[in-house]
């Protein structure tokens, strides 16, 4: 059977609803991070995989998903700065325990 | 180090290419041959057995390690996908930079490797049930529509048009991502500081 455009999907949407599940419900603020690189992964691969499946020789898809690459690399750096400054702060990274704003 | 991918393409699309008697495949695999089939279903696996690692585990350095197997699958089927520059952007990008530095931040933020927090049950089984729901929803959604979808095989392009692209209809989003870029070096550099 060949593989078609669907089978890439299908692989997307189980990256998404697994990123989604990992921020849902992970305490770590690290896991929850880890959770965002799965989702953007998986908008990746519906670029990537419509690119190809799409008609011959479009890269468009591939350029944004190089774009959206380096989104994920910088907003992964300063969600780690993040991280760093609430655990000199609070001494844990403990999500349910960063509630000093809660009213 | 682009020619390890280079080869590495190449040799897939030889291998793969008895399926449908071509010759000089560019850059992905046959369709419709039983190489390809395999291929797929091999790097499918790993991805969906990465993602269910990443979720089941508690354990913050063994999520990252699951991650790293979920990101090198990724690449995997971006190079079946004829996006060879991708692939290897991804695993010199993502792989080997991201998921360092979010290793890093796991060093620098936790007081031991073996902590484990958990959740509570419950919200362990809303958030599983609403996944699963979005998960089988997304799939019976995809599995009707009829995209308009070609199966020919569509050569990759030449690295040549993607930086000429790169350099002429993207050139605004490629230098605000440099722009990007060093205010996040700076912002970064600036939070994560040494206090007197």
């Amino acid at each position: 059977m060949a593989i078609g455009l669907t089978h890439y999907l299908v692989i997307a949407a189980v990256l998404f609803a697994g990123g989604l599940f990992t921020m849902m419900t992970k305490r770590n603020a690290i896991g929850i991070l880890i959770g965002v690189e799965l989702v953007l992964n998986s908008a990746n691969v519906n670029l990537v995989a419509f690119d190809r499946y799409l008609g011959p020789g479009r890269i468009d898809g591939q350029i944004t998903a190089i774009f959206v690459i380096v989104l994920a690399a910088a907003e992964a750096a300063l969600a780690v700065g993040i991280c760093i400054n609430v655990y000199k702060n609070l001494a844990t990274v403990d999500v349910d325990r960063a509630a000093q704003l809660q009213g | 180090m682009m020619s390890v991918f280079a080869n590495l393409s190449v040799c897939l699309s030889t291998l793969a290419s008895e399926g449908s008697g071509v010759s000089d495949v560019p850059s992905a695999a046959a369709p419709g041959g039983l190489l390809e089939w395999l291929l797929f279903n091999l790097v499918a696996g790993g991805v969906v057995a990465s993602v269910i690692g990443v979720c089941v585990t508690k354990n913050i350095v063994r999520m990252a390690v699951w991650l790293f197997v979920a990101l090198g699958s990724v690449s995997l089927l971006y190079f079946m996908l004829a996006a060879n520059f991708l692939a290897a952007i991804q695993l010199i990008v993502y792989a080997g930079g991201t998921l360092v530095l979010l290793i890093f931040g796991v060093m620098l933020t936790s007081k031991s490797p073996w902590v484990r927090w958990e959740s509570r049950p419950i919200e362990i089984v809303a958030a599983a049930g609403v996944c699963v729901a979005l998960a089988v929803g997304l799939c019976l959604l995809l599995v009707r529509t009829t995209w308009s979808s070609t199966e020919q095989l569509v050569p990759g392009a030449a690295m040549k048009t993607l930086g000429e692209r790169l350099l002429t209809t993207y050139l605004v989003p490629f230098e605000v991502a440099g722009v990007l870029l060093m205010i996040v070096m700076v912002g970064a550099a600036h939070l994560a500081r040494q206090e007197e």
